[in-house]
């Protein structure tokens, strides 16, 4: 088989595929958490600035998931296939979330009356939360893996996916991207909103420390090959430690207020999980709970080599693109949010 | 209600609410771009105004559009997983490459457009605007070169058999342009610039109507005037180069569009009629062997008619498809008719002097949108019933593992949400109309003066 730098191209791909769905959860976690804290914030001015906040970017924080479904399409056509028809209704209801949450932000300030605005909260916020929830109910399916079977077809049904592996995952996701967007946005406010935030910022952090100490025993418990290939590699220990050290890292720099230094963390905090994850599935991409044989890796469920190597070349060429200009766009709004006549 | 049929209504119905929206975005996006470019050469305030004014719309527009476009990005794998398997090594890359080379682009850029007057400089703002017009028409590049390869697929080749069966890139040029991308391409696009520019001529020809903010809705409708009435005549030469390229990659397709079936005959061109297609016969206006020109610029040359091909080869809504083929010529003339005709009377200095035409161009920004649609429908179902022409089937590409109640679940659903998306859009966009123009006198004394087709009520 062809390599790059001694590393097969379906492995460069998962690498790929692993970094545009990391950079989708930090980016769109922040916005995505934001959503989902939206009605704590009391007072219309509050919603203003916190939509504010993420307002000029949460459009290009969303094409890294475009970007990684188009990436998974085309570097693992049969994942694509398996996965999308076998969660059939909760991507239906994904893709409503995506519609009410992009729609509820263009069109909340388009009236001045009480009843629409808090409609559009509440559907923004809503959105926000379903979102995050199926993201992690996904996550966690693909933790544990799900019925395939003959012909890469799944044979379970919608209720399947709904189990308490995979809603714990939910709700943990939902957690990390609540304490993720509340850092955010305490970086972008002032005054009594700022005040407001630091504790949110706090509660969400614990909360999420806590879910994280379940989580990481259900999982030992529950499905413990998420920890085989530390055992078989054990300077892979390395990650779980980082994550540990990220998390206990959160809680001082929360405390101390330093929270450029926590948002880092918790971005670090969703990619070191994401590793933990890729590195123990790897390279099973979609674990057949039937039966072994139909279990799609990153060999069996490939693009040809040819496609593969057209692909890395486009994303060689174009990350470092979009890369640049998603720094200048994040350059040109930072600081805190200032409201002007072309705010929401 | 079967499968197949339930999943391709679902796929209709969500790719044409969301074809709504890209076209004005590709069109839209390049006629900001010449205003404000106007603005960054002239220094004139109303350029200004014009593209703030216009960027809020473009931004409703993209809204929707980008909401509604995702939907489409996961139906592939959600009802059509055989058909993901079969061409994800080759519509995926163009899939990816629109991802990453395209819609990061626009939607980067879109915040600095809309969020940025203030931020940036105008050059560094302008430079933004030109940004998201190219990256909404480099969407629309890869878009089209994926489904283009749908109707003649080209640079690959198939590996394994029965339900293993794929097909695989071996030329990644030769897939790009495969025979009927560019033609097609360069037929959407300018039927995207279409739909962009008529409806900033609509809306500027609402205002001249109504005797509201006449001169800068003149300086807006002249632009666009200039981008409709090129694009309109493009569109013309086009269309029917990319009708030759029909004929000579899919004669089935050609045979429907014009109702023409028997191979040994030489083939009419209609203006309009109906195809009885038990009788195999059209009734209608036509240009007798009209066709056998347009193809082999020979009056008396036989075109290949649909009773050539195997019955199961060619697609069986005859009728429907002709009718959109023709809805979709028949605009396309009245849009040359009406964009040369403002132009006639721009150079007699006369464009603003007759309040019927500009009645007439406030409704016409519906004539693209039904000839876009037109069109697709006529192409889509005239490739029927191959999914990938000659390669798979639409019945054989269905998802497996999902079952005609989850389609009709899913069908339902997305008719609810965007019928409200709809009504709101249209509420907001009206809204926004009406709004008009910030920062800026609403120019009624000057309107007195010179502008001679205002009547009594309107001031």
């Amino acid at each position: 088989m062809e390599t790059i730098l001694g590393i097969d191209l379906p492995t460069w791909w998962y690498l790929v595929i692993g970094a545009v769905f990391t950079g989708y959860t930090i980016l769109d976690g922040f916005d995505l958490g934001a959503g989902a804290v939206h009605l704590f914030f009391n007072k219309e001015e509050s919603r203003r600035v916190a939509l504010n906040a993420i307002g000029p970017v949460w459009d290009g924080n969303e094409v890294w998931l475009v970007i990684g479904g188009g990436a998974l399409f085309a570097g693992f056509p049969e994942v694509y296939a398996s996965l999308f028809s076998a969660f059939y209704i909760p991507f239906m209801l994904f893709l409503v979330g995506l519609i009410f949450r992009a729609i509820s932000i263009e069109f909340r300030s388009k009236e001045k009356m009480k009843w629409w605005r808090n409609l559009w909260d509440r559907s923004y916020s809503i959105a926000s939360i379903v979102i995050t929830l199926l993201l992690g109910v996904l996550l966690g399916n693909i933790i544990q893996g799900i019925k395939i079977g003959e012909g890469f077809v799944y044979q379970g049904t919608f209720l399947d996916l709904l189990n308490p592996y995979a809603l714990v995952v939910g709700v943990t996701t939902l957690s990390l991207f609540m304490m993720h967007g509340c850092i955010y946005l305490v970086m972008k406010t002032e005054n009594r909103l700022y005040a407001k935030l630091t504790v949110m910022v706090k509660n969400t952090t614990n909360a999420f420390i806590v879910l994280y100490l379940i989580l990481t025993g259900y999982t030992l418990y529950h499905v413990p090959y998420m920890a085989k290939k530390f055992h078989d590699e054990p300077v892979l220990y390395i990650v779980p430690f980082l994550t540990i050290g990220c998390v206990v890292g959160l809680k001082l720099l929360v405390k101390r207020r330093k929270y450029f230094m926590a948002f880092i963390l918790s971005s670090l905090t969703a990619m070191l999980l994401l590793i933990t994850v890729a590195l123990n599935l790897y390279p099973n991409v979609l674990i057949s709970s039937i039966d072994p044989a139909y279990t799609i890796n990153i060999y069996n469920g490939a693009s040809s080599a040819k496609s593969l190597k057209i692909m890395l070349l486009m994303a060689a060429i174009g990350m470092p693109i979009v890369a640049t200009y998603t720094t200048f766009v994040f350059w040109t709004f930072r600081g805190k949010v200032k409201m002007d006549e072309t705010s929401y | 209600m079967d499968v197949e049929i339930l999943a391709r209504l679902q796929f209709a119905f969500t790719i044409s609410f969301h074809y709504i929206y890209p076209p004005l975005s590709i069109g839209l996006g390049v006629t900001m771009a010449v205003m404000e470019g106007l603005y960054l050469k002239t220094n004139n305030k109303e350029y200004e105004v014009l593209t703030r004014f216009w960027i809020k719309i473009f931004a409703l527009i993209f809204g929707i559009g980008v909401a509604t476009g995702i939907v489409m990005e996961f139906e592939f794998g959600t009802n059509w997983a055989v058909y993901s398997r079969y061409v994800g090594d080759i519509f995926g890359s163009a899939l990816a490459a629109e991802g990453i080379f395209a819609f990061a682009l626009e939607s980067g850029f879109l915040g600095i457009l809309i969020f940025g007057w203030n931020k940036v400089s105008r050059k560094v703002h302008f430079f933004s605007t030109v940004m998201v017009a190219l990256g909404s028409i480099f969407s629309a590049i890869w878009i089209v070169v994926a489904n283009s390869w749908q109707q003649t697929p080209a640079g690959f080749h198939i590996v394994g058999e029965g339900m293993w069966a794929r097909a695989e890139i071996t030329d990644f040029w030769a897939m790009v342009f495969n025979p009927s991308s560019m033609e097609r391409l360069s037929h959407v696009i300018i039927g995207a610039f279409l739909a962009g520019s008529f409806l900033v001529m609509s809306v500027h020809a609402y205002y001249i109507y109504r005797g509201k903010f006449v001169e800068i809705s003149k300086k807006g409708f002249k632009v666009a005037l200039v981008i409709a009435a090129l694009s309109s005549v493009a569109q013309l030469i086009v269309g029917s180069i990319s009708a030759e390229g029909v004929a000579r990659n899919q004669p089935e397709k050609l045979a429907a569009l014009e109702g023409h079936f028997d191979s040994l005959k030489t083939a009419d061109m209609y203006l309009f009629g109906w195809v009885d297609k038990e009788a195999q016969k059209v009734y209608g206006l036509k240009i007798p062997n009209g066709l056998s020109f347009l193809i082999h610029k020979d009056f008396n040359a036989p075109v290949r008619g649909l009773n050539y091909f195997p019955k199961d080869e060619v697609p069986s809504q005859v009728n429907m498809i002709f009718q959109f083929y023709h809805i979709m010529i028949a605009i396309g003339m009245t849009l040359i008719g009406l964009s040369l005709y403002a132009v006639f009377l721009w150079w007699r200095g006369k464009l603003f002097d007759k309040k019927w035409l500009m009645l007439i161009f406030s409704f016409s920004v519906l004539l693209p949108q039904i000839a876009n649609q037109a069109g697709w429908y006529a192409a889509e179902m005239g490739r029927q019933p191959w999914v990938v022409y000659k390669l798979l089937r639409t019945s054989d590409a269905l998802s497996k593992s999902v079952t005609a109640e989850h389609v009709l679940f899913s069908l339902i659903l997305f008719m609810l949400v965007y019928t409200l998306l709809f009504v709101l859009f249209i509420y907001l966009l009206n809204k926004k109309i009406q709004h008009g123009f910030d920062d800026f006198e609403d120019d009624l004394p000057s309107l007195k003066r010179d502008n001679p087709i205002m009547s009594k009520e309107d001031l």
